[in-house]
């Protein structure tokens, strides 16, 4: 690997005690047994269904999940391990999250102050308004005022004004028309040139596949595939997931062939391989849980992928 | 502007319609009461015979029927006279410019202290939603905001009073002093206990309104956010909880002012405390009709400018509406 790492996450596992009836304590497990990496200069895309715990994991890599979280497993930060005290220390400034929508944003505050936040400055604010188009008098506006295109830009603005070294988009462009999101996608594409560690979550595969470097497919809470964005240029050959293969046929233009059944529930997961229940090629072998393995030139967890 | 001087005049009419309207049921209750203005004002034992009666009753008009009575007092204060209090002989208008001052400023000392104690208990104790501190402060307002006010009134004056003897027991001034010969400190030592009892129960309500608010304001997207980006709890409140529950805090504020004013009578009762609410009630009691007109109106015009401040100020103060309109 020429690159390094800004990210590591190494088997991370988020789970929720949530209380059934009387005394009984259930635990559901949202994440489990996750790893990913992103690496400077590249965009990695986090694609999969809803509920598959996507933001889930934007909020465990800045360690704001609420407080009845469970969260097991190893995250390195530039090599160094990020507890819940460096996560502090680095969120918004090293570590920046551009949320889904203006919603995110104090309806009372102006736009100018929120992306200056606790503890940036006027001078800041204007170069990266500046660098992203945005006219002077947009920083008085509230954020109701903001146009569709506008919000996008002052979103990736709170991001770029801490210099941010990972960027963790949260479904940046639902409910965008193809012009924007074109152009959300845009900014983090160069924000990835300059040297930035981009993690995009999104259910968008189609826009993902034409400006990430690697997709990360996420399944009921784990990644069941790492692989390169060529590799769904070049066919379902290429890719090594039966469902990731599934996923490339359920593309409009690649047959738009669905699959049965759904993602199981986080309180309902099956024992062994996550995806063995809907899995065409499952085989004794998916009782066991399998684990995260390198595959040409990309990472599986399967244990029947050649 | 035309849109302002609609608003100015739809507001204007209704607040007539409302002097109107609670002048005619006051009116209503007061004529229909048992008590006899005439018992009340000579005294039940007291000598008086049929005669003199009849004569008190001719002179102020009880004989005449009661609509034409309604009419009369209204006719009168178009004209700006509102009458002669029949238990204080002296004109309405007197007796409710001293009064209303004295009121006042016990509502104004309560209002402000059960504000900003209220707003600040409310704010401490939803930011630590579930600490033992939140779990007194939710415990102490569900006793206050159950208790009347009257009764801690009267367990404040035992205490205080009485057992400690750091207030006076009643009235606003020194007893047998010349108004002239009353110094500031004075007034103010006998307004401390009738406006802290007025304002224990305001503080309730609007610590237990903050804090419900804090707490959901704290679920937000964009305080999460905000947390995302590195702020710590403290500066989360300090820049987006207060900001976010100003308005509905003021809001609330401005509207408890009617509940003030209820509260104002029962403990102006038991301090014995010269203002509206005891004269209000001595009004009821004497069936003195044009004094508790006249103070009925004035609650009226009161509670009314309350709302109205408050609905003014939300529009001031919330930019969705203020700006609402500008970029479309």
């Amino acid at each position: 690997m020429s690159t390094a790492n800004i990210l590591d996450v190494r088997n991370l596992s988020v789970s929720f005690l949530m209380y059934g009836r009387g005394l009984e304590q259930k635990e559901l497990n949202v994440i489990s047994d996750l790893s990913v990496a992103v690496k400077e200069g590249e965009i990695l895309a986090v694609a999969g269904s809803s509920g598959s715990g996507k933001s889930l994991l934007a909020n465990a890599i800045l360690g704001i999940l609420p407080s009845n979280a469970r969260v097991k497993g190893e995250m390195l930060y530039c090599g160094k391990k990020l507890d819940s005290k460096q996560q502090q220390r680095l969120r918004g400034k090293e570590i920046a999250l551009v949320p889904q929508s203006v919603g995110y944003l104090d309806p009372l505050m102006k736009v100018g102050q929120q992306v200056i936040g606790a503890d940036g400055c006027r001078e800041k604010q204007e170069a990266v308004f500046k660098k992203y188009g945005l006219a002077d008098f947009v920083k008085k506006l509230y954020p109701f005022q903001l146009s569709g295109g506008m919000a996008r830009r002052v979103l990736v603005s709170t991001a770029v004004i801490g210099d941010a070294k990972l960027i963790i988009a949260d479904e940046p462009t639902p409910g965008l028309s193809k012009e924007i999101a074109q152009t959300a996608m845009g900014h983090f594409r160069s924000l990835a040139d300059e040297g930035c560690a981009v993690m995009l979550i999104t259910h968008d595969l189609d826009l993902a596949l034409a400006y990430a470097d690697r997709i990360a497919v996420f399944y009921a809470g784990t990644t069941v595939e790492i692989a390169a964005a060529k590799d769904f240029r070049a066919g379902v050959d290429a890719l090594r997931h039966p469902y990731t293969k599934a996923l490339w046929r359920a593309m409009p233009h690649n047959g738009f062939q669905p699959i049965e059944g759904s993602q199981p529930y986080a309180g309902d997961l099956p024992k062994g391989c996550l995806f063995a229940p809907r899995c065409p090629q499952r085989t004794e072998a998916c009782e066991e849980k399998p684990s995260m393995r390198p595959l040409r030139g990309g990472e599986v967890c399967c244990s029947n992928a050649t | 502007m035309n849109q302002l001087l609609k608003q100015a005049i739809s507001t204007l009419i209704r607040m007539v319609l409302l002097l109107v309207g609670v002048s005619m049921v006051t009116f209503l209750l007061v004529i229909s009461s048992p008590i006899d203005p005439i018992d009340a004002y000579v005294g039940a034992e007291s000598n008086v015979s049929q005669e003199q009666r009849d004569n008190i009753a001719e002179y102020w008009g009880l004989n005449n029927p009661p609509v034409e009575r309604y009419f009369t007092w209204l006719s009168n204060l178009i004209k700006g006279d509102m009458g002669t209090s029949i238990s204080y002989q002296k004109p309405v208008t007197e007796i409710l410019g001293s009064r209303f001052l004295a009121s006042l400023t016990l509502m104004a000392v309560a209002w402000l202290l059960s504000g900003i104690f209220g707003f600040l208990l409310g704010v401490m104790s939803g930011a630590m939603q579930g600490s033992i501190f939140d779990k007194c402060v939710k415990a102490l307002c569900f006793v206050l905001s159950s208790t009347p006010t009257f009764w801690i009134g009267l367990l404040f004056l035992m205490l205080f009073s009485v057992v400690l003897g750091w207030f006076p027991i009643g009235l606003s001034v020194p007893i047998g002093k010349l108004s002239s010969e009353v110094t500031l400190l004075e007034r103010v030592h006998h307004l401390i206990l009738p406006a802290f009892t007025l304002s224990i129960t305001g503080i309730s309500g609007i610590a237990l309104h903050t804090r419900q608010k804090i707490i959901d304001v704290l679920k937000m997207d964009y305080v999460l956010f905000a947390k995302a980006r590195g702020e710590s709890k403290w500066t989360l409140i300090r820049r987006h909880g207060l900001r976010n529950i100003a308005i509905p805090a003021i809001t609330l504020q401005f509207a408890s002012i009617s509940e003030l004013f209820g509260g104002s009578v029962l403990a102006e009762n038991v301090f014995s405390y010269p203002g509206l609410g005891s004269a209000a009630s001595a009004a009821g009691l004497k069936g003195d009709v044009p004094l508790l007109l006249g103070i009925a109106l004035c609650s009226v015009l009161f509670v009314f400018a309350g709302n109205l401040i408050a609905n003014l100020l939300y529009g001031i103060l919330n930019p969705q509406i203020r700006e609402g309109g500008k970029l479309g």
